[in-house]
């Protein structure tokens, strides 16, 4: 178990050190800030001023160890838009994501892992059938067109729901069952799979041979075996539901960092969007390396050797 | 004719006719568009703005209605089909050839260049995609051939790591072996023996993959980052909609239900292929 975590943390780190050289790459490939950044008729005295000023007139490789130090402590540039450090204006939109996110992660798991176990309990009936039909229209669906009619049924015409902001909980209904609903079917689907595949194993005739209910066959022998698939999946989940947050937080005006990476892109504010998208692979890398190692306290075979 | 016969052919369930019938007419929509719309996308008719559809109060002048300018939504939807299909191809293709010939490279050198192909693999899989091509749209800027490229990269690494596997496992077989003992150099044995026997395994894939190139391009669109006016696509009209929701629904929901059934037909031959062609890539 030492050796996995070890190997699997120093690929965790070096997969976020690529990440962040390949910003400093696609940044000093986008162009010369001093050019972009300046108006056009700046005297060449004041560019070149500029250029001392933030570092540029040094040679690459000096300018990207400078980079990383830089990243190492937070410092990302100033935002234009906002006047402030980057960081600050991206983490103060962290909680409205993780709240949306967090919640729709559980609802997700709460409704897709139960229908999966049920699909497949009963196989090839009008209950699997009702189950996978839910699945494919999930994951088919664009978020943005299940938000826009779930607006246009329940905040338009039904009145029932706000259409956009974050002040009550009324507000996350429409955002979470716009999320949640993809993630839920392709959960649903995989769950469904984990667990056929287990069930055809020769334990659980077994288990049931020697007189054990079928709940508790299911519950105590099929489960914890079906789990590993089904947690690769969640681990995917995760950052579906970080990329389908882009585009929900937008449609319904949530005050999150997807909303803010899009404002970004627009107005092109460079320094908010590389904090962005450094702080959303970290994070993905952390959720993978955790996924990895439920992996080894799930399956004690991969526990021992390492892959 | 025989049961036996009736069996092997396993006859294509009506479902997935359908679904191939709603694509086959997409792709004609597709190909046919100036042929097939009573107006240019662009044209406006100030004095028929926001017209319904036909059956909703509207006329056979405008059978799915006008927008807020007067612009027909029939020919705007037929182009918007036309873009969307065009770039979901397009990227499709270049994702699929991209990660092939990584996946075969990766497989041919071993070593440090696979190492590094599958570490990008690795890094590409775990970071949602449209992050980094909004990250490339805010950097590069936007223009019609970039974007397409950009939606062409979603998904490489899973051809990649597809073909890699499925390579390595070739190289061995028999009538590779046999080829490279002949004396044929290595693009010879990968391009005209061992391509063509893991066609199928590639064609399933990008079939599973079209539908998310469609959503990510869409998405992109709608979020007003993808294709910019006065060109069209169905993200972009369904955006252009958001705003006239309560007045006229037609002009949201029209390009809204396309992509959906697009999307929707293209899972369903996705996984219908999956489990016909290639029985090994079912999870």
């Amino acid at each position: 178990m030492l050796r996995l975590i070890i190997v699997k943390t120093l690929r965790a780190l070096l997969t976020v050190l690529m990440c962040v050289t390949l910003v400093f790459v696609v940044l000093r490939l986008s162009g010369d800030p001093a050019e972009t950044l300046l108006p056009e008729n700046t005297p060449p005295d004041t560019v070149a001023e500029y250029r001392a000023t933030w570092g540029l007139d040094a040679p690459l490789p000096v300018q990207y160890v400078r980079y990383l130090a830089a990243a190492l402590r937070g410092d990302f540039g100033i935002s234009f838009a906002d006047n402030r450090p980057a960081l600050y204006v991206v983490l103060e939109r962290v909680p409205a994501t993780l709240l949306l996110g967090g919640t729709t992660f559980a609802v997700a798991l709460l409704i897709g892992v139960p229908l999966g176990i049920v699909a497949a309990i009963r196989r090839n009936t009008a209950v699997d059938r009702a189950v996978m039909a839910f699945a494919v229209f999930g994951y088919s669906t664009p978020n943005y067109f299940l938000g826009i009619l779930l607006i246009l049924l329940f905040a338009m015409q039904l009145r029932w729901l706000p259409s956009s902001g974050s002040e009550t909980w009324q507000h996350m209904v429409m955002p979470v069952f716009t999320l949640g609903t993809a993630a839920a079917g392709t959960l649903a689907r995989f769950t469904r799979t984990a667990m056929l595949e287990v069930m055809g194993h020769g334990f659980i005739r077994t288990a049931r041979g020697k007189g054990a209910p079928p709940g508790y066959a299911i519950l105590r022998h099929a489960l914890p075996n079906a789990a590993i698939p089904v947690v690769t999946v969640i681990g995917f989940q995760i950052g579906g539901l970080v990329g389908g947050a882009l585009v929900t937080e937008s449609v319904f005006a949530w005050p999150g960092v997807g909303r803010l990476l899009v404002n970004a892109v627009s107005g092109r504010d460079l320094a908010v969007v590389q904090t962005v998208v450094l702080l959303v692979a970290s994070t993905m890398v952390v959720a993978n390396y955790l996924v990895d190692l439920a992996y080894g306290l799930l399956d004690p075979r991969i526990r021992g050797g390492g892959r | 004719m025989s049961v036996v016969m009736g069996r092997r052919r396993a006859a294509i369930p009506p479902a997935i006719l359908v679904a191939l019938a709603w694509l086959a007419a997409m792709v004609l929509v597709a190909v046919l568009a100036d042929a097939l719309a009573p107006h240019h996308y662009t044209t406006q008719n100030l004095r028929a703005r926001l017209q319904p559809p036909m059956f909703w109060g509207g006329s056979w002048a405008y059978p799915l209605g006008t927008d807020s300018i007067g612009r027909d939504m029939l020919s705007r939807v037929i182009y918007g089909i036309r873009f969307s299909i065009l770039i979901a191809v397009l990227g499709t293709l270049i994702g699929a050839v991209l990660g092939t010939v990584l996946g075969a490279i990766a497989a041919h050198r071993r070593g440090l260049v696979e190492e590094a192909t599958m570490m990008m693999v690795d890094f590409q899989a775990a970071v949602p995609f449209i992050i980094l091509a909004l990250a490339a749209l805010a950097f590069f800027g936007n223009n019609f051939w970039l974007f397409v490229l950009i939606v062409g990269l979603d998904g490489w690494e899973r051809y990649a790591r597809l073909t890699r596997g499925l390579v390595l496992s070739a190289q061995d077989s028999g009538y590779a072996v046999a080829i490279r003992t002949l004396g044929a150099g290595p693009v010879r044995v990968y391009a005209g023996h061992i391509l063509p026997n893991i066609a199928s395994a590639l064609v399933v894939q990008m079939t599973l993959n079209f539908p998310g190139t469609i959503l990510l391009e869409t998405s992109l669109s709608f979020l007003g980052l993808g294709i910019q006016p006065p060109l069209t696509s169905l993200g972009l009209l369904l955006a252009s909609g958001r705003a006239l929701l309560l007045n006229a629904w037609w002009i949201a929901v029209l390009p809204g239900v396309v992509i959906f059934l697009t999307t929707l037909s293209m899972s369903l031959v996705g996984d219908w292929l999956r489990d016909r062609l290639d029985p090994t890539l079912s999870h």
